[in-house]
């Protein structure tokens, strides 16, 4: 009992905990536009800043748009700053999203993953974000709300390590973790503290230091170059995010893998590639057909946005087949992950791949739905199935 | 693992029961998880929560369809959702009722309370609207034995958010006036 206790010290939802994470990381600056299901995680916040427990400056506003560009000036002026949105808040930040990114500002915002309507529906999906996969923002995908409290003091890390300097958006999927609650640790102050130091951003807003900040460029300007330095920027920011992970780890005790996590892959001749809690219950189907003898596993895909390409194929050599899981909808095209897996593996690999497309508008992905997909990646079958759909009669 | 399904409807607190039970199991070393049927929440429309407890980390993240534990917070829900689904007769029904367990139907491990009764003499909420989530949460214990007396009282004590003590007093009542439907 005393472990547990120590392990974990209290009981809330995922919102709570970014929240709280967003309080041990000092943000000194919060705006947001409240929508379903992230309301409680601002809620949580402007309570906070009203009681004085975090010195943040919060800022109401009209708009999601209009949330992303306070955000963004506070950030850009050198403040660490914080927001959070859901599905169609987010599609109205997409214009601010390439403005964030591209100014290089190392933004953290939260996003909890509701599908886009019509027709109108509040219960996750991940189409939202896989829409905001060009934008230049790092994304996380979370599976618990350890991780998703976590993944706000790592997020800040990372973003604003010189060699990144990119916005990172770290994912909850819509109610089945954003208000469901789970024991978490939440660490002390002076260990954050320890761990993320104060910003101090090189290229700020600054009257006695006047710059221009994100002016003009004809085509022979630096535009390309610009654009050049941040794709390189994302590609190697996985050195930085191992890096961060890996003191993480040894910071609080939890191991987060880096850009994927690996479950019962050992010796795994079959494995199916998901994220979010979808790889929670996918770990738990795992989990029983390890225990009736199948050799399979679970790839957690954490990152996206850098996609990890490399531990991909490293991670799935020697298998005789693998699922990927899309919790999207992309039209005529594979499914946003398994187009970008096949795309990683294609001259690497000869695997057969087999895509999902499940969960939409939030239907419940069951685990005789999990037992179907590694049937059908057992038997080779290469292609696209929908998994849970109510075939017409 | 033990799965428990809450029915009851919005404004009744079975999302809050559904959290009192996992603190309450947590407090005694277990992992938990506790949800709600992400629904769109409506005074007075059918609500369903859950809880998952176990004796490691809790994985499986979908709804709960063969619950070892039904509890009942508002026998009339009972006409409006299909509230046995996935039940079968190891399960435990919980109900507020002011009726016997052998009246239930269904062949179940049946277990009647008034939570209504108790409610109203604990003067949680009024006549018309009783507070009685959290004295189900002692029938729970009771009925299942999944936590001790000590540790619903407790928990319903922590998270009501006002009369605590009437709360855990009522919880303490419901776990004493529990009727057993079944001869273990």
């Amino acid at each position: 009992m005393q472990a547990m206790q120590k392990k974990y010290n209290a009981i809330m939802t995922g919102n709570e905990a970014v929240a709280v994470g967003a309080k041990l990381a000092r943000v000194g600056f919060i705006s947001a536009y409240p929508i379903t299901p992230q309301t409680t995680i601002v809620e949580k916040l402007a309570e906070m800043v009203s009681n004085r427990e975090i010195q943040a400056r919060y800022v109401e506003v009209e708009s999601e748009h209009s949330a992303l560009a306070a955000t963004f000036a506070s950030e850009l002026a050198g403040v660490r700053s914080y927001t959070a949105t859901s599905s169609h808040g987010l599609l109205y930040m997409h214009e601010m999203l390439h403005w964030t990114a591209g100014m290089r500002l190392p933004v953290v915002m939260s996003v909890v993953n509701r599908a886009l309507g019509p027709p109108w529906n509040i219960w996750t999906e991940q189409t939202d974000t896989m829409n905001q996969k060009e934008t230049g923002w790092m994304q996380v995908y979370c599976e618990s709300n350890q991780e998703a409290l976590d993944t706000i003091l790592m997020g800040y890390r990372i973003a604003e390590s010189n060699d990144v300097m990119l916005p990172i958006m770290s994912m909850e999927d819509a109610f089945v973790l954003s208000h469901t609650s789970e024991p978490v640790n939440i660490p002390e102050q002076d260990e954050v503290d320890a761990f993320l130091p104060s910003l101090d951003l090189k290229y700020r807003i600054d009257n006695n230091r006047p710059m221009g900040y994100g002016s003009y460029s004809t085509p022979d300007g630096p535009f390309m170059e610009l654009k050049v330095d941040m794709m390189e920027s994302m590609k190697n920011s996985r050195q930085t995010i191992n890096r961060v992970t890996s003191e993480f780890r040894d910071a609080f005790g939890r191991d987060y893998s880096g850009m994927i996590e690996k479950y019962a892959m050992d010796d795994a001749d079959y494995a199916l590639i998901a994220s979010g809690t979808l790889a929670s219950t996918g770990k738990y189907v795992v989990k029983k057909m390890r225990e009736s003898g199948k050799k399979v596993g679970l790839i957690r895909l954490r990152f996206f946005r850098p996609f990890p390409d490399r531990e991909i194929v490293d991670a799935t050599r020697g298998l005789k087949g693998v699922g990927v899981l899309d919790r999207s909808v992309s039209f005529s095209a594979s499914g946003s992950v398994v187009s970008e897996v096949k795309s990683a593996l294609y001259g690497n690999s000869s695997i057969p791949v087999t895509g999902f497309v499940a969960g939409l508008g939030g239907r419940d992905v069951r685990v005789e739905d999990f037992y179907k997909m590694f049937d059908y990646i057992e038997k080779g079958k290469t292609g696209k199935y929908y998994i849970g759909w109510k075939e017409a009669q | 693992m033990f799965e428990i399904r809450f029915h009851g409807r919005g404004g009744q607190g079975a999302v809050t029961a559904s959290k009192i039970l996992a603190l309450a199991a947590f407090n005694e070393g277990k992992y938990v998880i506790s949800f709600p049927f992400f629904g769109t929440e409506r005074r007075g429309a059918p609500v369903t929560a859950f809880t998952r407890i176990d004796n490691e980390q809790i994985l499986l993240k979908t709804q709960i369809y063969e619950p070892d534990a039904v509890v009942i917070l508002d026998s009339y829900v009972m006409g409006s959702a299909d509230v046995t689904s996935g039940m079968d007769e190891d399960s435990f029904f919980i109900v507020n009722t002011d009726k016997d367990p052998s009246e239930l139907k269904g062949k179940y491990r049946n277990a009647t309370v008034d939570a209504t009764s108790i409610a109203i003499e604990r003067k949680l909420g009024d006549k018309t609207n009783p507070i009685i989530n959290t004295a189900m949460i002692g029938a729970f214990a009771k009925a299942t034995g999944i936590v001790s007396r000590e540790s619903a009282l407790v928990a319903v004590e922590e998270l009501s958010p006002r009369k605590k003590e009437e709360n855990a007093a009522a919880a303490g009542d419901a776990y004493d006036a529990v009727k057993i439907g079944w001869s273990s």
